[in-house]
């Protein structure tokens, strides 16, 4: 308990660092930020700019740390105000409508790349020379490949050369979005190409960093006493070697979901899928600053929660953080 | 039939000091692999760009210029405005390796000053550092380096190469300040200290030079990830596109529809660059890993003794059957080795 109180500790500093950066980076910009976005929409509804107020402080009257209360506020009602570019819609339902389509491919690919990755190393490792040791050198190299570059690939071989598969967006054009078979269906292979862009580029990170520390752990002589007790190979696995070699990466886990979810957003670009990477970067050729600060605190609060279950899972793997003191 | 192996036997070590070239043969093959590769990169960084055949930004006005595949007139064909693919990768790849290593350096020696710092003041200033550290380790960095960048009114090579290095120091810096923990209370630093050497000498000439694996792979490291970060950005275009790097020819192929137009020339040599180039960077990380950890070695690569693999970090072999499946005493101390541990269920 004690363990998991210092950490939700450490994610609220977190969460209130991201979201005091956000409120200083468009305020501390050399040069007008703010001057740059009126003079681009001149015919700025009134309602916009509470949006503009909340997230950049325009016109507004009070001090520094007055906006700040403000801003914060806000901030904690999800009331990100109206949009700039598309009129009427408010930010917060801008980014509603794309967090279920992100959230799925995302949160579905990292979990089956990591669980595949995480099973792959247990191999690679325990048959230290095997066959799975020969791939090594391509599994670097697909480690090493822009997420956004292979999915050009997978597009220019399964898409356009192929016809396979769909060439991007979420869905057909001609399909209402609901709960009816063909939408799902289409959504479906819609996701399939992104999906395998992210399991196949991150895959053998998580396949190296798990053959490395059960290699490690292999060499220890509790291992070795498991065997020399008679226990059956899957049983020293298992339960001895992979057991203890999976709480580093779970660790990795957590600190790595913000390299996933980068390269997830650039990848969402090249297939034009309807998640919250596109509409962030949609924001940034349209100059739409608010909605860019919103996006990057969502997209904070949400690493910060899978950390969140990242530890609880930890608490559940490592007895260590249930007794009184953690050692650091 | 058993017999006795000699221990001196083992071919790998050479009895006499190193020499340059015995100390390079016996780096891992990963790591040789990737220092070539990078090598070769390198070299063209440095002189690529004085061969250009083209101006990488001409634009043939020729509409029969435009988008060729490769021939012997453009080596890798031209861009939809007419452009020269192989001129504009040659500057390309220097731009982008010279952004990766500035990058690298400067978050390098962030990391070893925070590190070390953080270590030996201890108390409060080592919670902050730390604190600071692990807060900018969980915060996603591509989104916050999409808003900084969107807002910053100057958006060039400068001003990525600053925000990218002051956004990176974390990640080296929690590693290094483990390690300077880990070797402060050694008996050698006890030691020097007692031989009154100033704490700046300690650290400059008893810590640093003992954790220098650790801070090239730190180093290593931040130039993959500055590397595939300037791209991506380059890529979403939020970055200054005039000047050609590997990320602004892939944003341009991808803006002017490359993929749609089977233009394959075109995004392919950037993003083989870029996938070249962070392929040498891990494998050579990987070498560095090994040297450190002998036990990572890919096992088929160690030397054999009487038909056994054998790794350094095996048990000096005493007694070994030649005979593949072995006495019953040979077989009996084999059990107690690790390596039968290791490769107990081979095949």
């Amino acid at each position: 308990m004690a363990f998991i109180l210092r950490r939700l500790g450490f994610y609220v500093v977190a969460a209130w660092v991201a979201m005091t950066l956000d409120f200083l980076i468009p305020r501390l910009m050399p040069g007008n930020a703010v001057a740059d976005i009126v003079s681009k929409f001149p015919s700025l509804q009134p309602a916009a700019y509470k949006a503009l107020e909340a997230m950049l402080g325009v016109g507004h009257p009070g001090s520094l740390w007055h906006q700040y209360v403000s801003y914060l506020y806000d901030v904690f009602h999800f009331n990100f105000g109206t949009d700039v570019t598309e009129y009427p819609a408010s930010v917060s339902s801008l980014i509603g409508s794309t967090i279920p389509w992100t959230l799925t491919l995302v949160g579905t690919a990292t979990v089956i790349a990591f669980l595949l990755g995480t099973a792959l190393g247990i191999l690679a490792g325990w048959r230290n020379g095997g066959w799975l040791d020969r791939l090594l050198p391509g599994l670097m190299f697909l480690q090493a490949i822009p997420y956004f570059f292979f999915a050009l690939i997978l597009i220019e071989v399964f898409a356009v050369r192929l016809h396979v598969f769909p060439i991007g967006q979420g869905f057909s054009s001609g399909v209402v979005p609901g709960w009816n078979m063909s939408f799902i269906g289409s959504a479906i292979s819609h996701s399939l190409l992104p999906a395998a862009t992210i399991v196949i580029t991150s895959v053998a990170g998580w396949m190296l960093q798990m053959r490395n520390v059960m290699i490690t752990t292999i060499g220890e002589d509790y291992v070795l006493a498991g065997q020399a007790k008679g226990l059956t190979d899957r049983r020293v696995i298992y339960t001895y070697a992979a057991r203890n070699a999976l709480l580093p990466q779970l660790q990795g886990f957590g600190l790595a979901l913000g390299f996933v979810v980068s390269g997830a957003i650039v990848m969402e670009i090249v297939f034009s899928y309807p998640g919250i990477g596109l509409l962030l970067v949609n924001a940034v050729t349209s100059d739409d600053y608010p909605l860019m600060q919103a996006i990057f605190l969502v997209i904070t609060f949400a690493v910060l929660l899978a950390n969140v279950i990242v530890d609880i899972v930890i608490v559940f793997m490592d007895p260590r953080t249930r007794v009184r003191e953690v050692p650091a | 039939m058993t017999l006795i192996i000699p221990v001196s036997a083992d071919p790998v070590v050479p009895v006499e000091a190193p020499s340059r070239y015995g100390r390079w043969r016996r780096l891992p093959g990963n790591a040789k692999a990737g220092v070539i590769l990078l090598g070769i990169f390198i070299l063209i960084g440095v002189i690529g760009p004085l061969f250009t055949p083209y101006d990488p930004s001409y634009q043939n006005p020729k509409l029969s210029a435009s988008l060729r595949p490769p021939s012997s007139a453009h080596l890798l064909g031209t861009t939809q405005s007419g452009q020269d693919v192989f001129s504009q990768l040659l500057v390309g790849i220097r731009l982008t390796l010279e952004l990766g290593f500035i990058v690298g350096a400067i978050a390098t020696i962030l990391a070893v000053l925070v590190g070390v710092t953080a270590a030996f003041l201890g108390g409060v200033w080592d919670e902050i550092l730390t604190l600071t550290a692990n807060v900018f380790l969980v915060i996603p960095a591509l989104p916050l380096l999409i808003v900084l960048l969107g807002e910053l009114p100057q958006k060039g090579q400068t001003a990525l190469i600053v925000v990218l290095s002051v956004l990176n120091w974390p990640w080296g810096a929690r590693v290094i300040r483990a390690q300077t923990l880990a070797i402060r209370n050694r008996d050698f630093i006890g030691a020097a200290r007692e031989t009154g050497e100033s704490t700046w000498r300690i650290i400059a000439f008893e810590i640093i030079p003992n954790q220098v694996s650790l801070i090239a792979a730190n180093f290593v490291n931040t130039v993959l990830y500055a590397i595939g970060a300037s791209v991506a950005l380059a890529f979403i275009g939020v970055i200054n596109l005039s000047s050609w790097s590997l990320g602004t020819m892939l944003f341009w192929a991808q803006s002017e529809d490359a993929l749609q137009l089977g233009a394959w020339w075109w995004f392919v040599p950037p993003g083989l660059a870029v996938a070249l180039i962070g392929t040498s960077l891990v494998l050579i990380n990987t070498g560095i890993d090994e040297l450190g950890n002998p036990r990572l070695r890919d096992a088929n690569s160690a030397s054999r003794i009487a038909g056994r693999r054998m790794r350094p970090t095996d048990p000096t072999p005493v007694l070994a059957s030649l005979e593949p499946r072995r006495s019953p005493v040979a077989a009996f101390v084999h059990s107690f080795s690790r390596s039968s541990l290791l490769e107990g269920n081979d095949r």
